[in-house]
């Protein structure tokens, strides 16, 4: 009974807020992410940081509410068929006007034709591989596209003088994705690749690669494992068969030093490199509030890149509603969308009005002590770089106007 | 290349010693009281969170706690096994395999829900840590460990089943428990601490697979089609086997994943297909 008065009290208090003239509204986001399985943490991350934007910014925009519909599409990564699934319902059923999330590159792909037929935006918080967004002119991306980090980084690498390279990636898409953006940018700027193995998804023990590694005697490493327990254990297996960044360049993207791996990997760590989009160390204008902000929702534990991109996303949302005035289509909400560019906690971003992708700073970091603690120490940083593997296509005629793949 | 063959050959056997230390356990459960219990590896994941809580919350030493990640999980597997598994000795392998891959999904819910979603590193004493180098041969010192613990948890299995009186009891319970019953055996009593020995080793073994494959609550399913490989191929009930067949399997994983990496994660299994169909109960199977 209480609850019902209590309903009823809202319900008035909404309808005298929202006025006559204009009939209240709801847009609702779908969110279709890993809750639980293998990558429930980056579900846990970008879910906190969703929270968090809504903490701050209201769940009311441009005269609407907003309302969230949470679908978890669990080992999904497996099974894509269980995300284009999920799609389906929330459009079908659910009615939503955006779909957003997608933790993992194949969850991204299953919906996207759904996307197309349904014209209804899909914000990729996530997902890295480069080539998603050319497969739908619906998919706009806030997370990144590896090859950027990648590319980044092997450009520089060379610059600096390193002279030869080995590649060890997860055996899957993003991995390959690597590989390839690596290879291509070190021997264009003039250095050689030694070698390269890739590890197959579910390694416990990659003993055998750091040795193979060793007997190449290359002069620098560069390495991409996704997150969960693959960054601490491929960091002992060096460290068990003496590669170090004393004897040896390594080189990867963030998931290898993020702060969970570094605290596993301890003082084995120091002198790594990579190449990152974010860091909660990063000190830009906006970071330092957002870090508070997720600490909070996370009690104590360090925002990543999953909480960074996801926060990108809800706010890419937010403000093409602002600009259509809470119009939901999903043409309008494109346009809103593409060429948008707003001030992250990682910096200046903005999306590419043809491909739809984010443009951002790639940073170079380098693991050194901070007080007592591991972290990741900015050294250098590329302003708006672009998803290299789309640019090429561009510069090779095969991307239509709106982005997509001829 | 001497040298290269020797650092390949113990990397493997370490691998193969952790990857006996989870399974032995099973194969003693599996093994001697038939029962399919394919939680086994959420009891490895109760003594892999106990030893990272009592490093983290009370600072006790690594070594500390594995007597604790021990007890824990044998604790945990006596009172499921009163409560749940002792009704289904008698049910078929399906129903055995229902209900103890949904108790794996629960400890994996209820994993997340304790302890959060994230990785839990543990970190080491320093005398665990980096390698020991001798002329061009070098080990990782974390990697000798895991081989010295496991021949020792070995020696302790067999003896114990074959030379003590408890031994005795375990293989008459299971060879034809009314005997047992009649010669005054508490067969019930026997199985249970039986159950709580085998989880209890699966507990000492997730506690010590951490520094090498790390923790979280997706543990317990992560690593049981290996747990199964070793048990399966080594025959049920056979700790030599179990023994072999993880040492086995290990070197085989680090020598196709050094020298042809292409195809090196295909080659365990095939070998598993391979010696199963030429060996179907397993390389040591008593019956």
């Amino acid at each position: 009974m209480h609850k019902f008065v209590l309903g009823l009290g809202g319900l008035t208090a909404i309808a005298l807020a929202a006025g006559p003239a204009h009939a209240q509204g709801t847009v609702k986001v779908g969110l279709i992410m890993s809750y639980s399985g293998q990558f429930a943490d980056l579900g846990t991350m970008m879910d906190n940081a969703i929270k968090l934007y809504v903490k701050q910014h209201g769940d009311t925009v441009a005269g609407k509410k907003i309302e969230f519909v949470r679908k978890d599409s669990g080992a999904a990564g497996t099974a894509p068929d269980v995300a284009k699934r999920l799609a389906q319902e929330l459009i079908v059923r659910d009615k939503v006007d955006f779909i957003a999330g997608f933790s993992l590159t194949p969850d991204a792909l299953a919906a996207a034709d759904v996307l197309t037929e349904a014209k209804k935006p899909g914000v990729i918080m996530n997902a890295a591989t480069a080539i998603i967004t050319t497969r739908s002119p619906y998919l706009v991306r806030t997370s990144i596209s590896l090859p950027q980090a990648v590319g980044t980084l092997g450009t520089w690498a060379v610059k600096n003088g390193t002279k030869n390279a080995f590649t060890m990636v997860t055996d899957y898409g993003p991995g390959i994705d690597s590989e390839q953006e690596f290879q291509l940018q070190f021997k264009n700027g003039g250095g050689a690749i030694n070698g390269s193995v890739r590890f197959p998804v579910a390694n416990p023990d990659f003993s055998a690669f750091a040795q193979r590694l060793k007997d190449s005697k290359s002069e620098s490493v560069f390495v991409f494992v996704p997150g969960g327990e693959q960054p601490a254990a491929l960091a002992k297996a060096f460290a068990e068969h003496g590669v170090s960044p004393k004897s040896m360049k390594i080189m990867s993207t963030g998931e290898l030093v993020n702060d969970e791996a570094l605290k596993s990997m301890g003082d084995a760590a120091l002198g790594m490199i990579s190449g990152w989009h974010y860091d909660y160390n990063l000190k830009t204008p906006k970071n330092p509030e957002f870090v508070k902000g997720m600490n909070e929702m996370l009690n104590g534990r360090n925002p990543d890149q999953f909480a960074v991109t996801a926060y990108d996303g809800i706010h890419l949302i937010y403000e093409a509603l602002k600009k259509t005035g809470g119009k939901t289509d999903g043409d309008a909400l494109m346009a809103a969308m593409k060429g948008m560019a707003w001030e992250s906690p990682r910096g200046p971003i903005s999306i590419d009005p043809q491909t739809r992708d984010i443009i951002q700073t790639i940073y170079l970091r380098r693991v050194e002590k901070i007080g007592n603690r591991l972290g990741n120490v900015e050294f250098d940083k590329v302003e708006n770089v672009k998803d290299p593997v789309k640019e090429r296509m561009r510069a090779e005629g095969k991307l239509t106007d709106n982005g997509l793949a001829k | 290349m001497t040298a290269r063959i020797v650092s390949l050959l113990f990397d493997g056997f370490a691998y193969g010693m952790l990857l006996f230390v989870l399974s032995v356990g099973l194969s003693v459960t599996l093994g001697l009281m038939n029962f399919v219990n394919l939680a086994h590896g959420s009891f490895a994941m109760i003594g892999g969170y106990v030893t990272v809580m009592l490093m983290r919350s009370w600072g006790v030493p690594f070594f500390a706690t594995l007597p604790f990640a021990f007890l824990a999980a044998a604790v945990a597997a006596v009172i499921l096994e009163r409560v749940l598994y002792r009704r289904m000795y008698r049910a078929g392998e399906l129903d055995q395999a229902l209900l103890t891959i949904g108790i794996v999904f629960i400890s994996v819910a209820s994993a997340a829900y304790l302890f959060g979603t994230t990785q839990q590193p543990v970190e080491l004493p320093a005398y665990l840590r980096g390698r020991i180098v001798f002329g061009d041969f070098s080990f990782g010192v974390y990697r000798l460990f895991l081989v010295c613990a496991a021949l020792l948890i070995m020696v302790i299995v067999v003896l114990g089943l074959d030379y003590t009186r408890f031994g005795a009891q375990i293989r008459a319970s299971v060879d034809n428990q009314r005997m047992a019953r009649g010669l005054g055996i508490n067969v019930d009593r026997v199985f249970s601490l039986t159950f709580a020995i085998g989880s209890g080793l699966a507990g000492l073994g997730g506690a010590m697979a951490i520094e090498v494959v790390g923790l979280d609550p997706n543990f317990g399913l992560k690593y049981l089609v290996y747990m199964l490989i070793v048990v399966a191929v080594g025959g049920l009930a056979s700790i030599r086997g179990a023994f072999v067949t993880a040492a086995m399997l290990g070197i085989i994983d680090i020598f196709s994943k050094y020298f042809v990496p292409e195809i090196g994660a295909f080659v365990l299994y095939a070998v598993m297909i391979g010696l199963l169909v030429w060996r179907p109960a397993g390389l040591f199977a008593r019956r």
